[in-house]
């Protein structure tokens, strides 16, 4: 029943059917207010600046539906940059598929640590990434001395253009590689959590763990699966991070943390564990960055960028959870009765 | 469990926790025992680190960071968290700053110094009254409200200060981040006075005692007559207030306000709290332990400069001694199982 279909969608997916919305007015108001928002090498653009965060954000939403949180993933994602930098220079150069698996198995290396910690010594997750976050970044900072690499492999900052397009007014819009590799890192997170039974039991997990074990899901591995796959994501994000710069500065990803746990649990993930979906995800990271760029658009000074974000999640945050959700469960019943 | 009387003692919610809780103080004293350790370990390792220089030096830094974590414990306490504290204190320099400039900048009088003070204090209780009214009214997680704050503020003085520096201020504001009073530095006897009231609030009054109940099981605490979403607004808004103070000690000690400045203490202030003891699910956690901690860390710190690494190698130990504690209350947690047995 088409008339059905809102209602239907606001009971199963409240927050994402929510910031559907906001993200469909947001875009209305600058399609109409803006000559340049629905321009094709406007939208490329954003995909192309998005990439990492979204990444990095479909990591983090793993380890959350798995009922953990993680603070050191960024800072990781530095570690993994610089380390990469160094093995690749020790190799010869190599190419895109031995950076991404030197980058995959530096970044799973430290989720597993991260996992080894929380497992076999029964410490929560938050307490375990906060002293991580420290010991990783204290490490990285001794040893490099905040010193930036610039001699990069010639393939890793090169442009890698997928697609093109010319437009009406002669200027090109491209498509990155970023974008395709931040496609195969969704696609693959929404198989994983979505399509396989180890989904179902991070799911289990997050949201009971006691009724997970004595169901006999394998606690260690519901550990260590959600934070490799952290790692593995903040291994890929930090290596596209460096194409996307061309450079490798080790406190360059501080603070992105917060950013993106930001976005995430804006997108429904529940801390706590349990809750949470891909699609949720990148609305919650398009939520920010459609703001930013739309903000940029209109002319609003770049300084007052955060403040409007921040100011635009207080007021999701406030309006989304009591008394919204009370108008639109009222709502409901108008409509079923 | 029966005398359960004092707060830290009355829930046995995790049973880990329950051989701390069992002794009071025994917490603390292992705290103290490392931290006799650990200057034992720089005694030896550096004649220059027992003389009044060292001292001096802890004295002047250990107060920023220890405000800051007080601002910090009341909401882990409470089961929660205040991820806006450091750019809370930026936000109320910056007010500080614009009463200063307004009336004179360097040539401003004190008066304009106390109204600044008293208005940046208002400002700081003001986002923390707006955090805690978010989560106290919409049930959505300290984490996420705070955080959002955070940004906003953050936005907020990026926006006011063009990321620049404001500094010219009247000398006369200098004696609260360089002075002494009778021997003792003045920032470290402010960070006395806060650290006294704080645990006198936290186990003398209903206040601190209600912030327990909400930690260890906020549902219990409504049904037992708290009005819980009076009592979480008032904790947010006191951490405010407390950042406030820390903004106005910031001001004084580097003569300028700088939007960032702080800014990594967010997460050292969290650690400090988690190896004082505290509870990351909240309920338990002592100020006084939690003190301990922070003289531990800052020791730690100096200490190492003393020997010539940099503050980074000391980040990556505090992170280390926050593991190593863990760990080494899950084996006693794990002995005192095996004994009981």
């Amino acid at each position: 029943m088409p008339k059905h279909v809102v209602p239907r969608l606001l009971r199963a997916h409240p927050t994402e059917t929510w910031l559907v919305i906001v993200l469909a007015v947001i875009c209305a108001g600058l399609s109409l207010t803006t000559t340049q928002f629905l321009t094709v090498a406007n939208v490329f653009n954003l995909l192309n600046t998005s990439s990492v965060n979204l990444i990095f954000a479909v990591g983090l939403l793993v380890v959350l539906i798995a009922g953990g949180i993680d603070i050191s993933f960024a800072v990781a994602a530095s570690v993994v940059q610089y380390v990469a930098a160094l093995a690749l220079a020790g190799i010869g150069g190599g190419g895109w598929l031995s950076g991404l698996a030197i980058a995959a198995l530096a970044g799973m290396t430290l989720g597993a640590v991260n996992a080894a910690l929380i497992h076999y010594f029964r410490i929560i997750s938050i307490v375990v990434t906060i002293a991580t976050f420290n010991i990783f970044f204290g490490l990285l900072m001794f040893f490099t001395h905040g010193v930036s690499i610039y001699s990069l492999p010639e393939w890793w900052t090169r442009r890698a253009v997928l697609f093109e397009y010319q437009q009406a007014n002669g200027t090109w819009a491209e498509l990155t590689l970023p974008v395709l590799i931040m496609s195969v890192c969704v696609i693959a997170t929404w198989v994983l959590i979505r399509h396989t039974t180890t989904g179902r039991q991070l799911y289990a997990f997050g949201d009971h763990p006691e009724g997970a074990k004595r169901l006999g899901i394998n606690i260690a591995a519901m550990h260590f699966i959600a934070f490799g796959w952290l790692g593995l994501m903040a291994g890929i994000g930090g290596l596209v991070q460096v194409h996307y710069a061309q450079e490798v500065v080790p406190n360059a990803l501080i603070g992105r943390e917060l950013d993106v746990l930001a976005a995430v649990v804006l997108g429904g993930a529940r801390l706590g564990g349990g809750r949470g979906t891909v699609l949720g995800c990148i609305l919650g990271v398009f939520l920010v960055s459609v703001t930013q760029n739309g903000l940029n658009l209109l002319g609003v000074s770049p300084y007052a960028f955060k403040m409007i974000v921040g100011a635009i999640i207080l007021a999701a945050i406030s309006l989304s959870s009591a008394p919204l959700g009370q108008m639109l469960a009222r709502g409901r019943q108008r409509w079923q009765s | 469990m029966t005398d359960g009387l004092s707060p830290p003692m009355m829930n046995g919610k995790r049973a880990g926790w329950r051989a701390f809780d069992a002794k009071p103080g025994a917490e603390a004293i292992g705290l103290g025992l490392a931290l006799l350790a650990v200057i034992a370990v720089f005694s030896l390792l550096s004649p220059r680190f027992l003389t009044l220089a060292t001292f001096d030096s802890i004295a002047f830094q250990l107060p920023e960071l220890g405000l800051l974590t007080l601002a910090m414990l009341m909401p882990i306490i409470s089961g929660g968290i205040n991820l806006a504290i450091t750019f809370t204190a930026n936000i109320c320099g910056l007010t500080l700053a614009w009463v200063l400039h307004a009336n004179g900048g360097s040539d401003a009088g004190i008066l304009a110094f106390l109204l600044g003070a008293i208005l940046a204090i208002g400002v700081g209780t003001g986002s923390g009254l707006v955090t805690g009214l978010v989560i106290a009214y919409t049930g959505a997680h300290p984490i996420l409200v705070s955080l959002s704050m955070m940004i906003f503020l953050r936005g907020l003085g990026e926006f006011l200060t063009r990321g620049g520096d404001i500094s010219g201020f009247p000398d006369f504001i200098q004696p609260l981040g360089h002075g002494s009073l009778i021997g003792l530095p003045v920032p470290l006897l402010i960070l006395m006075v806060a650290v006294a009231i704080w645990h006198v609030m936290m186990s003398r009054t209903r206040l601190g005692f209600s912030t327990y109940m909400i930690g260890s099981n906020i549902e219990a605490a409504r049904y037992s007559g708290i009005n819980t979403k009076k009592v979480l607004v008032l904790i947010y808004a006191l951490s405010g207030a407390m950042c406030a103070i820390a903004g106005i000690i910031m001001v004084a000690r580097f003569n300028s306000v700088r939007v960032g400045h702080g800014e990594s203490y967010l997460l050292i202030t969290v650690l400090a709290c988690f190896l004082g003891g505290v509870n990351p699910f909240g309920g338990f956690g002592r100020v006084l332990s939690v003190v301990l901690a922070l003289i531990i860390l800052q020791v730690l710190s100096s200490g190492l400069n003393l020997l010539g690494a940099n503050q980074h190698l000391a980040t990556a130990l505090w992170g280390l001694l926050l593991v190593g504690v863990m760990i080494l209350r899950w084996v006693s947690g794990r002995l005192g199982l095996i004994m009981r047995r």
